[in-house]
């Protein structure tokens, strides 16, 4: 017989082995489906997950693939860790890109050590006025922040659509939806010949070693945990809620503003139409899988990277449609949510002892 | 300028007629939050009728399969959620959100095959009567039996939630579940009901718009709609006639952008398309600044997980 019993406090040691069952469980249902789709299982999973990374130049694009999405999935922890739910990233990505590229079409053909870290103060600062109107909106007004930051999403894309299309298109780009190429001192260096990984990752590992700081030694890390627990007691305890919120808001805005000037000053080298393929919401799942910790998120972001890599080459090999990396992410969160039921309740199996 | 009467009655018409994805998604969710669950899989379980309806469609050639199919689709994909925030007591939001997600991926993944293949036409009713009145002949007249069924189910969810005793138990879960599961209500029971409506009502809005309002399957199509549908429960102040209200505004400024383009007014389209998005954070702010007024009208245990110690 089995026995479903309450823990009486949530078990440590599986709050960090749920997100490692979690993937495991996705890679089983993910060769059921395949399996349904009419393919062998096993070498589907390999096309999937393995052969995109096998050498030099996977790595790289693994690397490529999983900084933006740590960057945005550490900012997000601040919100999540103190109850706030910004899934505006991707609009807060596109803002921060918007921003930063202009600023860098303004340094056109000009040549400067100063225009690269303006050209990335500009991202986070777009990033961050982006994000305050939910936080301000929900402070002051009282206004969800779940629908507001995720309609300024639409907004954001299409203010984009219309810039480069539009006013700041190449004037000798044949009308292609593009803006002029960046000069080469508001690009972000390449960190190999031949390989299309840059210096954004830097910006993401300092991302992962200030978010632990302020986490795990700062006042205003304990404060977010506590608010985060219950905010009866964060109130109680007098800590200012609305400054709190606002502050969580701007550093996860300014986090998805350098995702955003990362995916527009690395390789490509100028602002077009689809700077992002949802890196703003797959990093909401990349947060969970690394349970909003700074390391966790590293290697959560690793894993959820492969699912773009992965759906690119499947797709390329296996004729096996590129959402199949979307299917992969919902099924991840899906699994991880599950299993947390684990934290909580203990399944006894009970023989038929005396 | 010589205002065709005929031609206002028509853009009525054409206004309504997108506001319908809006008022059944909206409505279906109502029912959802009002027992005390935020599902944000909307736009998920949207596209996932979207497409169901679509492929049935072409598949078996048959109108009323693919209505109830999609329905079934939206019922089924809500089920995930309906497990995992009631028996398996996961976050609310969380889970909602990759509902969205996965619901985005399979429909992409399913509908692959089905891009370019064009649409069956949809019957409508009193097709003959569409010419006899003036203005309110077009706006009446003519539309398919999905249209008639969006513009009354606001009343049929008002009347449910308000005259009968299974609405009462739906708000009674919905703002108290203990004091519900003390009167000997199966909360987990009819929350796991509630979901699976909402996930049928968000199917019959996605067949809607693949099936009768743009007849083909286009990736993503849904554009948002369901995410809207979520605002407008909030605009309403959870209260089903004032959906109506809320979807006709939305699916005015959908339809206000063509009519803005073909006259030649000069803003940029991208300005007219985001319009509806302002339009919803503009009102949402209206709306939820009198905090005390939303404390009321909202199910208290909304987003609230509910579990009984057995």
């Amino acid at each position: 017989m089995i026995k479903i019993v309450k823990r009486d406090q949530p078990s440590k040691a599986i709050f960090f082995f749920t997100p490692v069952l979690a993937i495991f469980l996705t890679l089983v249902a993910g060769g059921l489906i395949f399996f349904i789709l009419g393919f062998k299982p096993f070498e589907a999973l390999k096309f999937f997950f393995i052969i995109p990374i096998a050498d030099k130049y996977g790595f790289s694009e693994l690397l490529l693939k999983a900084t933006p999405l740590c960057l945005i999935a550490i900012g997000l922890s601040f919100c999540f860790k103190s109850n706030n739910w910004n899934i505006g990233a991707e609009g807060q990505l596109t803002f921060g890109a918007i921003v930063s590229g202009g600023v860098a079409l303004l340094f056109y053909e000009q040549e400067g050590f100063y225009i690269l870290p303006i050209v990335i103060l500009a991202g986070a600062i777009g990033g961050m006025l982006y994000a305050s109107i939910p936080a301000i909106l929900k402070t002051y007004f009282n206004t969800n922040e779940i629908l507001v930051s995720l309609m300024l999403v639409y907004v954001s894309k299409l203010i984009l659509d219309y810039l480069v299309v539009g006013p700041w298109s190449n004037p000798e780009g044949f009308n292609f939806p593009e803006t002029r190429q960046f000069s080469d001192s508001a690009k972000l260096p390449l960190l190999f010949e031949g390989l299309r990984i840059h210096a954004g990752i830097f910006l993401a590992l300092a991302a992962v070693v200030i978010s632990w700081f302020v986490f795990y030694k700062t006042y205003l890390g304990f404060q977010m945990k506590v608010s985060g627990f219950s905010l009866k007691t964060a109130k109680y305890a007098g800590y200012k809620g609305k400054k709190m919120i606002i502050l969580v808001f701007l550093i996860s805005g300014a986090c998805a503003g350098l995702a955003g000037v990362g995916e527009i000053t690395g390789p490509i080298g100028q602002l077009h139409r689809e700077i992002s393929p949802d890196y703003g919401f797959t990093a909401i799942i990349v947060a969970f899988l690394g349970r909003l910790h700074p390391v966790g998120i590293i290697f959560a972001s690793l894993v959820v990277a492969i699912t773009y890599l992965g759906a690119e080459t499947a797709q390329i090999f296996m004729q096996i449609p590129k959402y199949t990396g979307q299917v992969f992410q919902g099924m991840i969160l899906f699994f991880l949510l599950a299993s947390d039921y684990l934290l909580f309740f203990k399944i006894k199996f009970i023989g038929s002892k005396k | 300028m010589i205002i065709d009467i005929n031609f206002v009655g028509l853009i009525i018409a054409s206004i309504m007629a997108s506001a319908v994805p809006l008022i059944l998604a909206s409505c279906g969710e109502l029912i959802t939050e009002r027992s005390g669950v935020l599902n944000l899989g909307v736009e998920g379980m949207m596209i996932i009728g979207a497409i169901s309806g679509f492929a049935l469609m072409t598949v078996t050639g048959s109108l009323i399969v693919a209505v109830f199919g999609a329905m079934l689709a939206g019922v089924l994909i809500s089920t995930i959620f309906a497990f995992l925030t009631q028996t398996l007591i996961t976050n609310h939001v969380a889970t909602g959100l990759a509902l969205t997600i996965f619901g985005i991926g399979i429909s992409a993944m399913i509908g692959k095959n089905f891009v370019g293949i064009p649409g069956k036409e949809f019957p409508i009713l009193f097709e003959s009567l569409k010419d006899t009145i003036p203005l309110i002949s077009p706006i009446l007249f003519g539309h398919s039996i999905v249209f008639y069924f969006a513009f009354a189910l606001p009343f049929m969810t008002n009347y449910f939630l308000k005259k009968t005793k299974l609405g009462l138990i739906v708000r009674a879960v919905g703002d108290s579940p203990e004091s519900a599961s003390n009167q000997g209500i199966n909360v987990r029971l009819v929350r796991y009901a509630c979901i699976l409506y909402g996930g049928a009502m968000s199917g019959l809005a996605g067949a809607y718009l693949s099936m009768i309002y743009t007849p083909q399957w286009i990736e993503n199509m849904t554009g948002g709609r369901g995410w809207i549908a979520l605002a407008l429960v909030v605009f309403s102040t959870w209260n089903p006639i004032k959906i109506l209200i809320g979807a006709m505004i939305f699916g005015g400024l959908t339809i206000i952008q063509f009519h803005m383009q073909a006259i030649g007014v000069r803003i940029p389209v991208q300005f007219l398309t985001a319009l509806p998005y302002i339009v919803t954070i503009i009102v949402l702010v209206v709306i939820s600044r009198d905090s005390r007024k939303i404390r009321l009208s909202t199910p208290s245990s909304l987003g609230k997980s509910f579990h009984k110690d057995n």
